[in-house]
């Protein structure tokens, strides 16, 4: 066993020495030791490409540095992740099995105007008319509805049917589970009528434009609920953004209910009004309910019933210290990698190189490539590891939530970022091929892989989809849900592309890059 | 000076590169400014969009352009080893300085000023058709337009202290790449990190103190209550960069062997 073993490894180790030996009857191994011998006696450039990891994390530390948040207590929900569960709820309780009905007959909202764009660089300004004065208007997911769960506190399990903003009737539970069902919005004219029904665990919810045909939108199944439990309406409308805003403003709904009644076991029959108050920013005189008569409600509610994303909280997302530190090491890279090349072309080195090293001359792009892009890959991946440990724990000293990053994700990024870095570097390599002057190829380099990003990154708009810059989206940590309206930009931690596609997109552009170059070095005189 | 000036703008003149760089960015400048008008979209109207901010995008490309052939005027020199012979020619450093930045100045304005004409040219004829033109309530864009005036001549002005900032930078750098780095690096990166600060407070003050985003203020027509800096404050500030620059460049230039 033991000795088979061994054998196996020996049998390996021969088959890796002939490999080499056949990359090096090529010579590439070679090659390859002769660029970096080449990088590495430069003093400058080692120092350089240190100060670009050093710059990197030095950045990272003072962005998160500077950022600060009110330390708020998140709640979690059923499944543990982050929720936003902040309302007005006029309840009772239900003991045992049981059915409310209730209709609404109006949803109607305001919202105080943005304050400003949220400090962005090159912001088309907005006019700036008198600020935080409320303005009609219904956030797309302003909620009002009937809703069950096991007590009043913030993050439980619950079940609720609703009429919202601008996604018709809709059954949700669990804070990331939705079933529609009746299509557009409630007004005295087109009333909506809701009905939630308990048996046991399973509750089920129904909708109707008439109050006597009744269509059933979905159940769920809300596990080990206990006997008593309340149920009762509630009103609730999230942070408002207007098009195109950075940033966003608490709002208030307002709904009337009629035509309630309730069905089975409800000992007390009286109601209670009670703001399930959080974190989430609420509009002023949110908050409030009035009976006006036995069977209808006037109730008035801010916050949201949902899962938490990126910029509810605070406009600091904490992978954008990562962002700045990136960006600063990207300039590095880019200066290096086109001395890498350009240097050679300027001493007339190139030549010796092409005559002595290696005549093969998509050899020695390929080499170039190779050692640039794996030392800006190693510099970048150890620095990122570092940034992220430092700025997480900066980050969180200061108050700011973190989302919680799972090891993949974290692996991710790490490694995503330093073959960000080998990328740009090995584009660079190409680039300065291409074009032998060095400010051209640091220019270009940086028009690249920088520039699209002050045009984009405000709006996240195609600019960060289509240009080497989709590689930020690597760098993406924060959930995402269709279930909450947010400004989904590249500040607030959102990209208009997914991590790995948006590494693909530079990918091809380098890939492109060193085609060209390669179809260049054989078609022209060094 | 006049002999000194008179040879800078004989090297400038001569070198090939000069001529194409200059061309590149006018066409570079009126070819994104044109695409960004393009990409405007605002069916619904009430957008907070700046018709003339749009139309001058291209100058945030341009400027590189700019800055290379800034760079190159010095930089090349000391690739080549033609500064010691420049020097020896004219030992009064500073005036060397100086007279390279005159020498620039003429063709950097030239062409600024051809490429800001093209540019707000095509914004006004491409941006009506995409809901941000007088029928919307935009104002039009005209150049007897007192604000939209001031966007164009001060984008030439910028497009001008930006290339003294690349010559201040060279001359203190010689390295071109390390110049352009910085310089690029000055322009083009504080900004973004300004938006990715997590501070509005701070970020706010990056971008007034960011060289960019500063002089950039020049280009506003609209919402001027909201920016970070007024408009001729903020070229004041690229100004005082490009003069810190030349200065730095000037100080070493005279200290420092060539």
């Amino acid at each position: 066993m033991k000795r088979t073993r061994r054998a196996r490894i020996h049998d390996r180790a021969n088959g890796l020495r002939h490999h080499l030996a056949a990359w090096d009857r090529y010579g590439f191994a070679r090659l390859m030791r002769a660029e970096f011998t080449k990088f590495r006696t430069v003093r400058a450039w080692m120092i350089a490409l240190c100060a670009a990891a050093m710059v990197f994390v030095l950045l990272s530390f003072l962005s998160a540095f500077e950022s600060h948040a009110p330390s708020s207590a998140i709640p979690t929900g059923p499944d543990g992740e982050a929720v936003s569960d902040t309302y007005m709820f006029v309840h009772q309780t239900l003991a045992g099995d049981g059915t409310l009905t209730a209709s609404v007959n109006s949803l109607s909202g305001a919202h105080s105007s943005p304050s400003g764009t949220s400090g962005i660089a090159i912001s088309q300004s907005s006019n700036g008319g008198p600020r935080s004065q409320p303005r009609a208007g219904l956030a797309p997911w302003a909620k009002a509805g009937i809703i069950v769960e096991p007590d009043t506190r913030q993050g439980t399990a619950y079940a609720a049917v609703m009429v919202t903003g601008s996604h018709g009737v809709q059954m949700q539970y669990d804070y990331t589970h939705d079933r529609p069902g009746l299509a557009g919005l409630a007004g005295s004219s087109v009333p909506r009528w809701l009905r939630l029904t308990r048996a046991g665990d399973v509750i089920t919810g129904y909708d109707s434009a008439d109050g006597s045909h009744w269509d059933k939108i979905g159940t769920a199944c809300l596990t080990s609920l206990p006997r008593n439990v309340q149920i009762g309406l509630f009103v609730t409308s999230p942070v408002y953004f207007a098009a195109r805003a950075g940033s966003g403003t608490p709002s208030v709904a307002t709904a009337n209910f009629d035509h309630i009644s309730t069905r089975d076991e409800f000992p007390r029959r009286s109601w209670t009004g009670d703001p399930v108050a959080g974190f989430y920013p609420t509009g002023p005189s949110a908050s409030t309910w009035q009976q006006r008569s036995a069977g209808a409600f006037t109730i008035t509610g801010s916050g949201d019933i949902a899962p938490l994303v990126g910029d509810i909280i605070s406009p600091a997302w904490s992978g954008a210290s990562i962002v700045n530190g990136t960006i600063a090491a990207l300039l590095f890279v880019i200066v290096l990698a086109a001395l890498f090349v350009t240097s050679e072309y300027r001493r007339k080195l190139i030549r010796t190189t092409f005559t002595a090293a290696s005549p093969r001359r998509s050899r020695v792009l390929a080499a170039k490539a190779i050692v640039a892009g794996s030392l800006a890959f190693a510099a970048g991946a150890t620095a990122t590891a570092i940034a992220e440990v430092i700025t997480r724990h900066i980050l969180a000293a200061n108050g700011n939530y973190l989302f919680p990053q799972s090891a993949p994700a974290l692996a991710r990024v790490i490694i995503g970022t330093g073959l960000f870095l080998g990328l740009a570097a090995a584009l660079v390599v190409a680039l300065g091929t291409m074009l032998r002057r060095s400010a051209v190829t640091v220019a270009a380099g940086i028009i690249l892989l920088v520039l699209p990003g002050i045009l984009g990154s405000e709006s996240g708009n195609w600019l960060m989809r289509f240009t080497p810059t989709a590689a930020f989206a690597i760098q993406a940590t924060l959930p995402r849900s269709s279930l909450v309206t947010s400004a989904y930009t590249p500040p607030n931690g959102y990209f208009p592309i997914s991590p790995w596609a948006g590494l693909a997109v530079l990918a091809a552009y380098t890939a492109v890059a060193l085609g060209a170059a390669l179809w260049l070095l054989r078609h022209r005189d060094a | 000076m006049r002999e000194s000036l008179h040879a800078e703008w004989t090297k400038l003149r001569t070198l090939a590169s000069t001529f194409w760089l200059l061309l590149a960015a006018v066409a570079l400048i009126v070819a994104v400014s044109a695409a960004a008008a393009a990409a405007v979209r605002c069916p619904s109207g009430g957008c907070a969009d700046d018709p003339a901010k749009i139309s001058l995008t291209g100058i945030d490309l341009g400027q590189a352009v700019v800055a290379v052939l800034a760079v190159m005027a010095v930089s090349g020199e000391y690739g080549t080893g033609m500064i010691r012979l420049t020097l020896t020619a004219t030992p009064r450093r500073v005036t060397v300085l100086a007279a390279k930045a005159a020498a620039l100045t003429g063709p950097v304005l030239a062409a600024g000023t051809v490429a800001v004409l093209g540019s707000l040219l095509a914004g006004g004829l491409i941006l009506p058709g995409h809901g941000i033109g007088p029928s919307h309530g935009y104002p039009a864009i005209s150049p007897s337009d007192g604000v939209v005036l001031r966007a164009g001549f001060g984008s030439v002005l910028y497009l001008e202290l930006v290339a003294l900032l690349s010559l201040g930078a060279a001359t203190a750098l010689r390295e071109a790449a390390v110049a352009i780095g910085a310089v690029l690096g000055l322009l083009y990166v504080l900004p973004i990190i300004a938006v990715f600060a997590g501070n509005a407070t701070l970020s706010r003050q990056l971008d007034q103190i960011a060289p960019m985003t500063a002089g950039l203020a020049i280009q506003a027509t609209t919402g001027l209550n909201s920016l970070p800096i007024s408009p001729w404050a903020g070229l004041d500030v690229l100004a005082a960069w490009a003069a810190g620059a030349l200065v730095l460049g000037g100080l070493l230039l005279r200290s420092r062997d060539a």
